[in-house]
């Protein structure tokens, strides 16, 4: 009998029955996250309702050696909820309550479970809603957007979620239910724990802060022949010293995409659309506004387009955040890449990735978050023609190379995860990542928390800093990966 | 080993040191020699020469807040930073900058205007440099709008208590890759690290500001009623903050106006109160004018717009005046500095007024208060002759008050000696059995800034 074995035998006297799931056809449901490349059955699954519960779990992990992994509503584009085969899938989806509205304190408390959106959407009529905003947040929950930091388009002015979160209640690896808040005095264990994409271990509690609506917003679309003539003009809005709420740009193939997909009819014969949103007390949008569409038109853009009403606002962004499914009707497959340059360095690696495409033979789409420098590059390749696929990750890799080399990272905001934990070193030294590794000591010395994820080698606890010997014990036990 | 062969081996480093003096004191304790890296890497060096020789080592910037926080344990090397004074990198059209840690923030800011920006913290204590900015994690009153250092910074390079140098985050605003140290540095008392050098985002300069301010002559009212109880009517007197207070301040932090601060100038609890609104940005003078009719109406008294901050905005309170002028009989090294850090939250605004003036009755001292009526985050300052039981009372009663609902915070940030004795420095910390796994990883010898934090830490 195995020790997950041993350990399935005990759930039952921590959890209801229906929240233990080892049926091997109901297993596979949970093999992947929004990642799909990467596929593992979970060892058994568990849907636990209340914090007790996952303590109860996380501490029969603990007795009995065996790895756990949290999963919110499995959208993560980096791996980071892909199960163990040999592991516990903690499962958030049952605990979705939304505890409390306060909004005298400008703040929710909810459960891991609850949507992004769904916070907004209960405080909306007030006046107020919750700043973060993942393309995904009709669907992804408030554990996961914890889990990885999630930003959205919006970050830019706003923030991400580590910037909006007030306090939470964690499960640590050792299965004791512990509250980190920004009004303690003491180390920030919160900030520490926010992007940690569950290595830390698991909120269960999150405490947000609202935000109180805009007075006005403003939604721009400007089309221009070419992406060059659209990243002057995004210079020069930064330059001017207007702070939109987002600056998104398309390139013509993503553009293609997304008019074959949703028809979003954006102005034909564009190389490139820029879509800007502004946001802000009503006088301050129209001053900024009119800034924003002379500079447009100074950089070249040949037409541009004004949202009057909420369903143009809506019409302007579906192609945006139709984007990344839309390649699918122009590509029978697609790798989703995010990476960061400082934006001055956008037009140099945008030159790059377009050597890159000639150099491979690979087509990719560009869609980015501008204003911050995050890229979301689409390679686009037929995984029925053999070697594209591998072309494809190559050409992936090759882009965040050129992300590194110009001072940027390898994820803005999807995460590292088990995707790109390989790529770490590119980023950062050995000793940078012992470093961190000091806070998952603290925090996880037996590395069950979520292991092989964000790190390319674990750090052995024990061991004095910088000293390594002969293969790493937890790669001899299997407990981790090595890459 | 003896004392000269543990300086030669701190000079062997090429790191320039000097034996300590009076005005090396870290909260009262004299390290024996004051080391002057000029680098990450001679940072470092330091470091390794502390741990050969098991040394304890307090890192400075401008020396402007060393008598904040608990005295440390030992402390033999100040590791002064003040050499690390060099802005690495501003990369204007990023919105970034990288300084070393012991560049000052009004250096930095100046370097920064040349580009039309800015860092947007107001950091309250002149002189503060980058390092000391991170290590306090002190902000002022834009916190509201920009947050605090942890929101801005993006990325650090810390040199632990081994000597190993290293980094997280990037030069990027957006990025989510390893670990956020940065995070972890801010506010811990150089208890994990030395930072050596820090990159924040940055704002652009805004186009114009206005002030709003106002003055609300009783800040806290007392009123007399009648109680009856077991057939005998007694006297109760309620105290609430003035009505003005409550009808204006959740109006104008809720404003769509959308204003970048909101700030209380308190002198002395038994007085009047100012209080000032900062608008930022296009519009600043329109936006101010609506939100003067805002606060006119609802306090029904005279306000005032102005293109110039009050001259008490930024900084923190300076303790109520004596009778006599002050003299320096009586006062330690740090001018005998009381300083508390009051955290409350927003729907107790009563509170942020009716506790502080009954504490100070209570204990009977005199208080002076400063701070965010939109963060809810203040400074109360007591006189630097305040006797050191009355310190004690006066913040035991706050805390009392403020810890009562389970989330108001009261730190003392700066107390003397004989004060600091009596007192709980740190008050309720939540997950400090993690915070001491922490520091165990990262100093297990405890030799970074010991004893200065929560805990003992």
């Amino acid at each position: 009998m195995s020790e997950l074995e041993r350990l399935t035998a005990r759930l039952a006297a921590v959890l209801p029955p229906d929240a233990v799931i080892t049926d091997p056809v109901r297993l596979r449901t949970y093999e992947c996250d929004g990642l799909t490349v990467h596929r593992a059955t979970p060892g058994v699954v568990v849907l636990p309702g209340t914090a007790e519960q996952v303590a109860a779990v996380v501490r029969l992990c603990g007795e009995h050696g065996v790895p756990f992994v949290a999963r919110g509503s499995g959208t993560g584009l980096s791996g980071g909820a892909l199960p163990r085969t040999d592991g516990v899938l903690i499962v958030t989806s049952r605990m979705r309550r939304i505890v409390e509205i306060d909004i005298p304190n400008r703040r929710a408390v909810v459960e891991p479970g609850v949507t992004n959106l769904a916070i907004t959407e209960a405080v909306r009529d007030r006046g107020y809603y919750y700043a973060p905003d993942p393309s995904s947040q009709q669907v992804c929950s408030i554990g996961g957007n914890v889990a990885e930091n999630s930003g959205g388009a919006h970050c830019l002015k706003y923030g991400f979620t580590v910037n909006h979160v007030l306090a939470a209640e964690i499960v640590t690896p050792d299965g004791e239910i512990v509250e980190l808040s920004a009004q303690d005095p003491g180390y920030d264990l919160l900030g520490a724990f926010i992007g940690s994409e569950g290595t830390l271990g698991i909120a269960t509690k999150i405490t947000v802060r609202l935000s109180r609506a805009p007075e006005a917003v403003t939604t721009l679309l400007a089309a221009f022949t070419g992406i060059e003539a659209g990243g002057h003009a995004v210079s020069a809005i930064i330059a001017a010293g207007v702070v939109p709420a987002a600056i998104e740009m398309m390139d013509a193939l993503a553009i293609e995409a997304a008019e074959a997909a949703v028809h979003c009819r954006y102005p034909a014969g564009a190389g490139a659309v820029l879509v800007v949103e502004l946001d802000g007390p009503r006088a301050e949008v129209e001053h900024q506004f009119a800034e924003v569409e002379r500079i447009c038109r100074d950089s070249g853009a040949f037409e541009i387009r004004v949202a009057a009403s909420a369903e143009e606002r809506a019409a302007i962004w579906k192609g945006r955040k139709s984007a990344f499914a839309a390649v699918g009707r122009i590509s029978p497959a697609y790798i989703v890449q995010d990476g960061v340059v400082p934006r001055t360095a956008l037009p140099r690696v945008l030159a790059g990735i377009d050597r890159l495409q000639e150099e491979y033979g690979i087509r990719v789409a560009n869609v980015f978050h501008a204003g911050d420098g995050n890229l979301h590059p689409l390679v686009l390749f037929d995984d029925s023609v053999p070697g594209e696929a591998e072309r494809a990750e190559a050409v992936s890799g090759r882009i965040l190379d050129l992300c590194v080399e110009h001072g940027g990272s390898i994820t803005g905001e999807h995460g590292v995860g088990v995707d790109k934990a390989r790529y770490m070193p590119r980023m950062f030294t050995e000793d940078d990542l012992d470093t961190m590794q000091l806070v998952r000591c603290a925090f996880d010395p037996r590395g069950l928390a979520n292991p092989g994820k964000v790190f390319p080698t674990p750090r052995l606890c024990g061991e004095a800093p910088g000293v390594r010997r002969g293969a790493h014990p937890l790669v001899e036990a299997g407990l981790a990966e090595q890459f | 080993m003896a004392a000269r062969d543990v300086r030669d081996a701190l000079e062997a480093t090429g790191v320039a040191v000097r034996t300590a003096g009076d005005g090396d004191e870290v909260a009262g304790v004299r390290p024996r020699w004051v080391a002057l890296p000029e680098s990450a890497e001679e940072i470092a060096a330091v470091m390794r020469v502390c741990a050969a020789h098991d040394l304890a080592a307090v890192a400075t910037g401008g020396g402007t807040k060393l008598h904040w926080g608990a005295r440390p344990t030992r402390c033999d090397v100040l590791v002064d930073l003040c050499c690390m004074n060099r802005v690495l990198e501003h990369a204007a059209g990023d919105l970034v900058v990288r300084a070393q840690a012991g560049v000052t923030v009004e250096a930095l800011a100046r370097t920064l205007a040349e580009g039309g920006q800015e860092l947007a913290l107001d950091v309250p204590v002149p002189g503060t440099t980058v390092g000391g900015l991170l290590a306090t994690g002190i902000a002022g009153p834009r916190r509201f709008r920009h947050g605090t250092a942890r929101d801005l910074l993006i990325g650090v390079t810390v040199v632990l208590a081994d000597g190993t140098i290293a980094k997280s985050g990037g030069k990027v605003v957006k990025n989510v890759a390893g670990y956020d140290l940065g995070k972890l540095f801010t506010g811990s008392f150089g208890t994990l690290g030395i930072i050596a050098d820090a990159t924040f985002r940055l704002h652009p300069l805004p186009a114009a500001r206005a002030w709003v301010t106002f003055a609300v002559e009783r800040p806290v009212t007392e009123t007399v009623e009648p109680y009856v109880y077991e057939g005998r009517t007694l006297d109760t007197t309620s105290i609430d903050a003035a009505a003005a207070l409550h009808a204006v301040i959740p109006a104008v932090t809720e404003s769509p106006l959308e204003p970048s601060a909101v700030e209380v100038d308190w002198p002395d609890v038994a007085g009047p109160c100012t209080v000032a609104v900062l608008v930022e940005g296009a519009a600043a003078a329109e936006r101010a004018k609506a939100l003067c009719s805002l606060v006119g109406d609802a306090t029904g008294g005279v306000v005032q717009v102005s293109e110039e901050p009050p001259p008490w905005w930024g900084r923190l309170p300076e303790p109520p005046g004596p009778d006599e002028p002050p003299g320096h009989e009586g006062r330690d090294a740090d001018g005998g500095e009381i300083l508390l850090e009051v955290r409350n939250t927003p729907y107790r605004l009563a509170g942020s007024f009716v506790e502080p003036f009954c504490a100070a009755r209570t204990a009977d001292v005199r208080a002076a208060v400063r701070g965010s009526l939109a963060s809810h985050v203040f400074h109360v300052a007591l006189p630097p002759d305040t006797e050191p039981g009355r310190v004690a009372g006066f913040t035991g009663v706050l805390r009392d008050d403020m810890e009562a609902d389970g989330e108001g915070r009261v730190v003392v940030l700066a107390a003397p000696r004989e004060a600091a004795r009596r007192l709980d420095r740190w008050g309720h910390v939540g997950a400090l059995p993690l915070m001491r796994r922490v520091k165990e990883r990262f100093d297990p010898d405890r030799r970074l800034s010991p004893g200065r934090f929560v805990g003992g830490i």
